[in-house]
């Protein structure tokens, strides 16, 4: 276990291989991970986050690559909901992304990028890792786990799979298993990296990224993060910088403008093939299907942890009936379960933004 | 218990708390923003779980610490296991009920016992506004016009005791208010404003 003062990220590298769901291993992982606020001197202070698909570990403070607030800023910090003057906030970037962590773009034994190579890992592997890591900051027991969307997913593989390692499961805007319509929609932005001839079957990091295929990929996805109404609000058919259509294929419509910057920029931050990686592993996560085909039995040792659960009303992406069905698993086993649907403009998103029914049931669950 | 500030304007529910066991399970069915709960568990060392419909009331609940499901009673009592509370209640939400008879068959299914509270519409001022003004009462605890109620079963407390006969249902215990102190049960139908039963199945 060693910190890699010398990394732009804060890591620490495992001492053990990870092993992982499909029968293969990662030896030498590392975990790049951020904390804030002090950890208390009986260690019962921490609260883990887990970020979503294109999230990373700087929750909180300035990005230092992009320069921007945290991703949750608004919610981390002194005297916000979730309290660094109290907490000591955990937030590690997931094995397969590319802001420090294993994955694809790390080198592999022969020292050239894992590409392709990289093993196919799943939520419960990133959990692992995370778990790993706590292991290896001395951390038994947390005072919370907290995401949203993929992260909810990863707080609700903790619950399942480490319930006696934390007393509150906190999962935003999320589902116990990836729909096909959610599959479907995460197929069409990998069809788009691997049709860009850039992508070239994933071995491009010696070359041009394949940033035209990634972009087009977060463009699709961008969609299913917002709400119509959200983006009629926003956008309606306004046209960018033009007082009339071109009749051609330019950015003729604000929303297409908006899209492309989305996409663009995404680019500059994200690596192609860790998001071939994240979205599988999103698509493979169905907590029932893990515990045997009753979502109640992956939560049969989680009695004891209290669990709240929020949706947002004009999130199509993981809906309020999803999470009822994680809702009615934990009554069966009579777990202290709250539920409130929340409501929003702005679609899954929501959890990101400026709601503040969200703020007070966050600050209040967490206590 | 009958001396805590949050339940001081509700009798019905001091009562109940004052009738629950100590450190019994409990699901408040239509809890609102959690008042009851949070005397149950503070004092009588409960087990407290809430459902309720309105998600602010959800929000407020939660952000006190309670443990409260945003739900539909008429829909999503059937997802509680069977006998998984010792106490369900149900508090001035029977006569709101799509379907009262199912309802009261979810809570004595859910809960070993049950207390249920609701008004009276056989109240003598009740029926006196009706029978002077023609019109459908409006009161303290019916305090809704006829058009934006949502009060959609109105009972009586005669009405209540013949439901449960029906139903084979047996009574521990009953309670009768009236401006907002306890009275006696004598010709409760005729005196009480509203009522609390403590059901058992």
């Amino acid at each position: 276990m060693a910190d890699r003062t010398d990394a732009p990220f804060r890591t620490i590298v495992l001492d053990h291989t990870l092993p992982l769901d499909s029968g293969r291993t990662l030896a030498g992982v590392e975990v790049a991970y951020e904390t804030y606020g002090e950890l208390a001197e009986d260690r019962s202070n921490a609260i883990l986050i887990f970020h979503a698909l294109t999230g990373d570990q700087f929750v909180a403070g300035t990005h230092p690559q992009t320069g921007k607030p945290g991703w949750w800023e608004r919610m981390v910090g002194p005297g916000r909901p979730i309290d660094t003057n109290r907490y000591h906030v955990i937030c590690a970037n997931v094995i397969g992304s590319c802001m420090g962590s294993t994955g694809p773009a790390s080198a592999g034994e022969d020292g050239a990028p894992f590409a392709m190579q990289f093993p196919v890992i799943t939520i419960r592997d990133m959990v692992r890792a995370q778990v790993a890591l706590l292991d290896a900051l001395g951390i038994q027991q947390l005072h919370a786990v907290v995401g949203g969307s993929m992260g909810g997913m990863q707080a609700l593989s903790f619950a399942a799979n480490w319930p006696e390692r934390t007393a509150r499961v906190l999962a935003i805007a999320t589902t116990a298993r990836h729909s096909a319509q959610n599959i479907a929609f995460h197929e069409v932005g990998r069809q788009a990296i691997m049709a860009d001839p850039a992508w070239n079957g994933g071995d491009y990091y010696n070359g041009a990224a394949p940033d035209k295929g990634l972009a087009v990929a977060r463009m699709a996805a961008h969609i299913t993060y917002l709400s119509e109404a959200g983006l009629t609000e926003k956008f309606g058919r306004r046209l960018q910088d033009r007082d009339a259509k071109s009749f051609g294929f330019d950015a003729d419509f604000q929303v297409e403008s908006y899209l492309r910057y989305q996409g663009l920029s995404f680019t500059d931050r994200f690596d192609a093939n860790s998001y071939l990686y994240i979205t599988r592993a999103m698509d493979y996560f169905d907590l029932a299907e893990e515990a045997g085909g009753l979502l109640a039995d992956a939560f049969a040792g989680a009695g004891d942890t209290r669990f709240c659960l929020v949706s947002f009303d004009t999130d199509w992406l993981y809906t309020t009936a999803d999470m009822r069905e994680i809702v009615h698993a934990l009554n069966a086993v009579a777990a202290p379960v709250s539920f409130v649907e929340l409501s929003a403009p702005y679609g899954h998103d929501s959890f990101l933004l400026d709601v503040p029914a969200l703020d007070r049931v966050v600050e209040g669950f967490i206590g | 218990m009958n001396g805590s500030p949050a339940l001081s304007r509700r009798p019905d529910l001091a009562k109940i708390a004052d009738h629950v066991p100590r450190g019994a399970r409990v699901l408040d069915v239509g809890c609102g923003e959690g008042d009851l709960m949070a005397v149950l568990q503070s004092e009588k060392d409960c087990d407290a779980r809430g459902m309720e419909i309105d998600a602010e009331a959800v929000a407020k609940a939660v952000s006190r610490g309670l443990s409260v499901v945003q739900g539909d009673a008429d829909r999503d009592l059937a997802d509680y296991p069977d006998a998984a509370f010792d106490v369900a209640i149900l508090s001035q939400t029977l006569q709101t009920a799509q379907r009262p008879e199912w309802l009261l068959d979810q809570l004595l299914r859910i809960g070993e016992r049950a207390f249920v509270s609701f008004p009276n519409f056989a109240y003598w001022r009740m029926r006196a506004s009706l029978m002077v003004n023609g019109r459908m009462p409006v009161t303290r605890h019916l305090p809704v016009s006829w058009y934006e109620t949502p009060n959609i079963h109105h009972l009586t407390v005669d009405d209540f005791r013949e439901f449960l006969r029906a139903k084979d249902v047996g009574v521990e215990n009953c309670w009768f208010f009236a401006n907002g102190r306890e009275i006696g049960g004598r010709r409760a139908n005729w005196r009480a404003e509203h009522a609390v039963f403590q059901l058992r199945r």
